[in-house]
């Protein structure tokens, strides 16, 4: 609990629609250059990665993702509003399941077709 | 450090606008074909003008590799009749379509599409889009065909809907642009057509646009114009903090290529038709719920304990094996697939569907909430090609459902995907993420510029094409098809003209206007609140239920948000100057879907139109189109039959005319 606190106003929402890993991402900004509705800014400080400025402009494309060279540098959750509402049953066991959870479930590794 | 709230807190500065600022930089460029907007219309319509020998020139308001409502990717490919398997005729295909529509769509436009779909295709196939099982994943499915390889979708007997691994559809579009030359300016929001004379109604010369990182001015000159812009959900539906994420369109599909035309003097027809708010994007992410609609058609949708929800074909009867689900009915020819831009079905074209009173079954208690999507009870290449390969390759969907749902542990072959929980009559439509529709958040539905069968709107040298802009404008393969169509067009027709003149008072009149918004006091609204008052306007005075009275009261508003608040409206950098623009064109949009609802002096429930002064349901009288337009800044309106464009000046069948124009 710091003593040190600002004015700010409240966080952006949504808060994070990407999140940068900056032990992988180099600061390249493909992303930013080929976001369709201009959501990041480079970052004054040179290899550091993108400031999301605009983040309710986010259409959750994943242009940034598919664009990224570096697998991992970028990974997208939809809003809290969304991820809570995505839900699965687990058939045999009747065991509820959703995105973002505490301990989830092994991922399923598989693939999309193509 | 990802946020700008971070940033901030970390550093102890605000920090700088990283790009160049060249405000009232002027930038001339010319072009043979100059396209405004960017999407697989615009892309498209680049490509086959440039391969014309077109000198063309493409903006597009974010970056078209990855731009407009198909820049995520599409799984399915409508209308492709003349694909080898494919057992419907274009001919059957159209005329269906017209008698769903009960007469209001464009037969030009929906001839092309089918017509030349499929051709359309095969040149992305050609681009480097997968539209083949090449890897034999769905050797044996009963929707494969094993000599083309060739995978089908919702209707496996008549084969006209192709299912297509187009999660890159895009970039292989934008490569081709790249290697053709084609001059691509993103970042740049068009705000005007320039025309002969600076004149409302006058030859298109050009058109004006503002770089939203820059803020550097252009004119583009050119021999001829295409509008390939998108919608314009933001018109009715604005919140975007709750609302992109379930968007089916971004936040750059603001109408503009609506509100340039409109100022220039071009003719609409039908902008007075829209549809209840489904997709206002206060749903659910695309394709993230459980359901059985488009994407997801066919998959078996249970209760909370397990009650499977019985299929019915639209006949009455009870489908009771999965194969059955994917046929049309013995009374039909064919079904017509989801998301058409058709919002109204004829049963013998309708595709099968749930139990068409599960509401009052839920009311019952016959079926307990939730539902869930049990693709465990497919067999395997039904189920896999639902999840994997629709969902996968739709728009959207690849990362933000596919690989976002994966890691997280959801595996379609052991988990029930639950269903939104709703108001039981929002089971009525089998698309369950869409949400629980919202009536005064209308959307735009079928109506655009008015085009003949070159695709050329009624203003000399402006053509348009894609899905939101033009009268009869479908889904993602029918903006490609429509785009390749108008671009062959355009570019025939910049080889008979000469160089473009520019008005150059009204570029200097538009250039004063596009840099106001900078100039204004800093205490001017912001682009998001005018947004909000825009739609509230719209919800308002232009929702589900009109009159003469509320129509006007509408449209004072709008011109009173337009001389006061949008007037002062203040932008502090480029971004926001192009949010702002954006804004002053919905609010022509606005105005246009107003006027265009006064000329219709009736009901109508094809149009899902309702005049409170007017309550009579589709009289006889009424059963035509009103183009309307403006002259002299005054709104004109003149009578049309729906089926104008088989009679003269026209030949008397699509086949004909077809023959006649489509060189």
């Amino acid at each position: 609990m710091s003593n040190k606190v600002y004015m700010t106003p409240n966080p952006m929402t949504p808060n994070k629609g990407q999140k940068f890993n900056p032990k992988i991402c180099n600061g390249c900004n493909l992303c930013v250059e080929v976001c369709p509705t201009d959501v990041m800014m480079p970052n004054p400080k040179k290899k550091s990665p993108p400031i999301v400025l605009y983040p309710e402009e986010c259409w959750f494309c994943a242009a940034c993702i598919e664009e990224c060279p570096r697998p991992g540098a970028i990974t997208m959750a939809h809003p809290l509003n969304q991820n809570i509402s995505v839900n699965w049953k687990r058939k045999e066991t009747g065991k509820y399941f959703r995105i973002g959870m505490k301990n989830p479930p092994p991922p399923n590794n598989r693939p999309p077709s193509g | 450090m990802t946020t700008w709230n971070e940033y901030v807190e970390k550093s102890g500065t605000v920090p700088e606008w990283p790009y160049p600022i060249r405000y009232d930089k002027e930038n001339e460029i010319t072009a043979d074909v100059l396209i405004l907007g960017g999407g697989v219309a615009g892309c498209h319509a680049s490509i086959s003008a440039a391969r014309k020998g077109a000198k063309v020139v493409l903006t597009e308001t974010g970056h078209a590799k990855r731009s407009g409502s198909g820049g995520a990717g599409v799984d399915h490919w409508h209308g492709a009749c003349t694909n080898p398997c494919s057992k419907v005729t274009p001919e059957d295909y159209t005329k269906a379509i017209m008698e769903c529509a009960h007469g209001y769509s464009d037969g030009i436009a929906r001839y092309i599409i089918c017509k030349e779909g499929w051709d359309t295709l095969l040149e992305c196939e050609e681009m480097g889009v997968q539209i083949r099982d090449v890897k034999d994943e769905f050797k044996g499915a009963d929707f494969r065909d094993e000599e083309t390889k060739l995978m089908f979708a919702y209707d496996y007997k008549s084969r006209h809907v192709i299912r297509v691994w187009g999660y890159n559809i895009k970039p292989c579009l934008y490569n081709e642009m790249k290697r053709l030359g084609v001059g691509i300016y993103n970042r740049v929001v068009i705000t005007s057509l320039l025309t002969e004379g600076g004149k409302q109604g006058g030859r298109v010369e050009g058109a004006t646009g503002v770089n939203t990182r820059t803020g550097e001015f252009y004119v583009f000159k050119s021999k001829a114009t295409i509008i390939t812009s998108g919608g314009a959900t933001r018109l009715f539906s604005f919140a975007p903090e709750v609302t992109a994420a379930g968007s089916m369109a971004n936040m750059n599909s603001a109408g503009t290529g609506h509100a340039i035309g409109w100022n220039a003097g071009a003719e609409f027809v039908l902008m007075e038709q829209t549809g209840p708010g489904r997709l206002t994007g206060f749903g659910y992410a695309p394709y993230s719920m459980g359901n059985t609609s488009n994407t997801y058609h066919g998959t078996p949708i249970v209760d909370a304990n397990g009650k499977e929800v019985p299929w019915f074909d639209p006949y009455g009867r009870e489908l009771k094996t999965v194969k059955e689900r994917f046929l049309p009915s013995p009374e039909q020819k064919f079904q017509l697939g989801i998301g058409i831009g058709l919002y109204y079905y004829l049963k013998q074209y309708v595709l099968n569907d749930l139990v068409r009173d599960l509401p009052e079954r839920i009311r019952s208690g016959e079926f307990a909430l939730p539902l869930y999507a049990d693709l465990t009870r497919l067999p395997e290449l039904e189920r896999r090609v639902i999840f994997g390969m629709m969902v996968g390759n739709e728009g959207k969907t690849r990362i933000p459902i596919y690989d976002q749902f994966t890691k997280a542990g959801f595996d379609p072959d052991k988990d029930m995907l639950q269903a939104s929980v709703m108001l039981p009559e929002s089971y009525q439509n089998s698309n369950f993420w869409g949400g629980n529709p919202i009536p005064h958040m209308r959307s735009l539905a079928g109506g655009g510029l008015l085009v003949d069968w070159d695709l050329r709107t009624s203003l000399e040298g402006l053509y348009a094409a894609g899905s939101a802009p033009i009268f009869g404008g479908g889904c993602h393969g029918e903006a490609h098809t429509t785009g390749r169509y108008a671009g062959r067009k355009a570019a025939s027709y910049a080889r008979t003209v000469g160089e473009p003149v520019i008005d150059r008072k009204q570029v200097e009149v538009e250039k004063r206007r596009i840099y106001a918004p900078l100039k204004q006091n800093k205490n001017g609204v912001g682009w998001k609140e005018l947004n909000y008052a825009i739609s509230r306007v719209m919800q308002d005075y232009c929702g589900k239920y009109k009159n003469e009275r509320t129509l006007n009261l509408g449209l004072r508003l709008l011109k009173e948000l337009k001389e006061n608040e949008a007037a002062t409206a203040y932008a502090s950098n480029p971004h926001e100057l192009g949010r702002t623009l954006e804004c002053f064109s919905l609010i022509t949009f606005g105005e246009l879907v107003m006027h265009a609802s006064l000329a219709r002096k009736c009901s109508s429930v094809y149009l899902d139109f309702y005049r409170l002064d007017y309550p009579q349901m589709d009289p006889p009288e009424w059963e035509k189109l009103l183009p309307i337009r403006q002259e002299e800044n005054r709104v004109k309106v003149r009578e049309l039959p729906l089926d104008f464009n088989l009679k003269p000046p026209y030949a008397s069948s699509y086949e004909e005319n077809y023959k006649l124009h489509a060189k």
